[in-house]
């Protein structure tokens, strides 16, 4: 926390809590795997009992949709949506021992399904708590990878020798021991080049790489 | 940092208070004072290009508590309010009221509170013909008192009530306002410290969660509560409690704060008959209101 954070962010209100984190958290899901064509929000807590009246919804949709926080167009997603043929749906539901500001993304484009829980932990911070079934403790500030690997011996060795960057985290679990699937997220310091994300896209041992990637000042809305 | 101690450094080097809270946070985060500074511009541009773009406008809340309020008292002729502090309260509805719209706000320091200090920035700018760099030294300025407050006590409403939004804010506007015509940080102390104090022990209990009542009317009275606060302390009125100790204060008048006066919108005017007959109807408009 700086003089940027105490003096900022730009953002649409009403709620720093209820729409910036929550829009941010859509977002997230957003800069994994672009627009969806399906996506249902699953609001837990003070996000399912006041949803309306501070418009997660709105902030939800227009994150999914790759609006910034500080887009003047955020209170208009419905329409934006709509616009880009995006069939979402909100539902309510007790998400079990969470936090109380907490949304489940399950967003689906073709034969890609992703699922992002996110928190929103007060001020517009928010805390990006699993990914596809897989517990994880990031920020949102910091490029993050997503990576789905083949569950077999040497493979996360495999995949950070292609990594010279920074690695802040790794969070890793197995996600289907039948087919030898592991789940790897990878939260880095900087963005990797283009270069770095051919060479993973490549590695035997990755099968699909997913690059979120932070862009300067995002979190504050200044450009 | 606390502000004792930015005061010692401006004491002993006589630099630009501006610059000495940009140099302290190239030190605390390590980012280049050039482009924080440049950064604080564009907060502060911001600001102000809402707030003359809202001024006394009408507007259409998420929930309908509010949104006329700054269009009547832009319509009403001020009885003895003053024209500086009729600018800043109308300007303060707006901004809390777009807001409450999902209009663009810069959450200085949060978006509750949204509406305090572009009240203070475009009353100068526009009843004072500040001048922009005078202004943004004033900004910088008021933007370390509240990183002050954020540092040691807190500014969520969650966590200390509203003196720590609402409160704060209050204490940055009067920063500002006394840094604007004085130059001095010692007088800004005391403004600061002015305007915390009045304010200490504002509980936190929006309607229904929501932030719209009592917050929008707030942010308008919470302005004129720093101009009063500036202008003693510009007349050379001090504070007794030195600003670092009020803060201390706050945060622990914060913390004993019950849950229920702490964003819950569970007790204070939150708890009253007539708002729970007013969430009751308005979760059923939202639920039975179509999506646009
Ligand atoms: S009452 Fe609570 S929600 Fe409203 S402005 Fe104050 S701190 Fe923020």
């Amino acid at each position: 926390m700086g003089l940027l954070e105490v003096a900022g962010p730009i953002m649409v209100g009403p709620s720093s809590s209820h729409t910036l984190g929550a829009l941010k958290i859509a977002r997230f899901a957003y800069k994994l795997m672009g627009i969806p064509e399906e996506v249902t929000f699953v609001l837990h807590g003070s996000f399912a009992l006041t949803y309306k009246g501070h418009g997660t919804d709105r902030a939800l949709l227009a994150g999914i949709v790759g609006l910034k926080p500080d887009d003047t167009r955020v209170k208009d997603a419905f329409a934006i949506a709509q616009s880009y043929g995006l069939k979402f749906n909100f539902e309510v539901s007790d998400l079990g021992e969470v936090h109380p500001n907490t949304v489940l993304v399950k967003a689906k484009r073709g034969n890609i399904y992703n699922e992002v829980r996110g928190s929103s932990v007060g001020g517009g911070a928010i805390k990006i708590n699993q990914i596809n079934g897989v517990d994880c403790d990031l920020t949102g500030e910091f490029p993050t990878l997503v990576i789905l690997n083949r569950d077999l011996p040497g493979a996360l060795r495999g995949i950070l020798e292609c990594i010279t960057y920074n690695i802040a985290n790794v969070y890793l679990r197995r996600v289907n021991a039948l087919e030898g699937l592991a789940l790897t997220i990878i939260e880095l310091d900087s963005n990797i080049d283009d270069e770095t994300l051919k060479k993973l896209r490549t590695n035997k041992y990755v099968l699909e790489i997913y690059n979120v990637k932070s862009e300067e000042g995002e979190n504050l809305g200044i450009q | 940092m606390v502000f004792s101690d930015l005061l010692t450094i401006w004491r002993n080097t006589g630099l630009e208070f501006s610059e000495i809270i940009l140099a302290q946070e190239m030190m605390e985060t390590g980012r280049d004072p050039v482009a924080v500074k440049r950064s604080l511009k564009y907060l502060m541009d911001v600001m102000l290009e809402e707030a003359q773009k809202n001024f006394g406008k009408p507007f259409k809340t998420l929930t309908g508590l509010t949104g006329n309020n700054a269009a009547k008292l832009c319509a009403s002729k001020p009885r003895v309010l003053s024209e500086f502090n009729w600018v800043a309260t109308v300007t303060a509805l707006s901004m809390a009221e777009s807001n409450a719209a999902m209009g663009r706000i810069v959450a200085c320091p949060t978006a509750g509170s949204c509406g305090v200090m572009p009240a203070m920035l475009y009353a100068l700018r526009n009843v004072k013909e500040a001048d922009n760099e005078g202004l943004l030294k004033a900004f910088i300025v008021a933007s370390g008192v509240g990183n002050v407050v954020a540092k040691k006590a807190t500014l969520s409403g969650a966590a200390g009530g509203c003196q720590a939004e609402i409160g704060t804010a209050t204490a940055m506007a009067a920063a500002l306002m006394t840094y604007y015509f004085s130059h001095n940080p010692e007088t800004v102390g005391h403004a600061s410290a002015l305007a915390l104090k009045s304010l200490m022990g504002l509980v936190c209990d929006p309607v229904g969660g929501f932030v719209e009542v009592p917050c929008v009317k707030r942010n308008a009275i919470a302005v004129n509560v720093a101009i009063a606060c500036a202008e003693m302390a510009l007349a050379g009125i001090e504070s007794v409690i030195p600003f670092d100790e009020v803060v201390e204060a706050m945060y622990h008048v914060g913390r004993s704060l019950p849950e229920s006066l702490k964003e819950t919108g569970l007790g204070g005017i939150a708890a009253t008959r007539t708002a729970q007959k007013l969430v009751e109807s308005i979760h059923k408009t939202l639920n039975s209101g179509s999506e646009t």
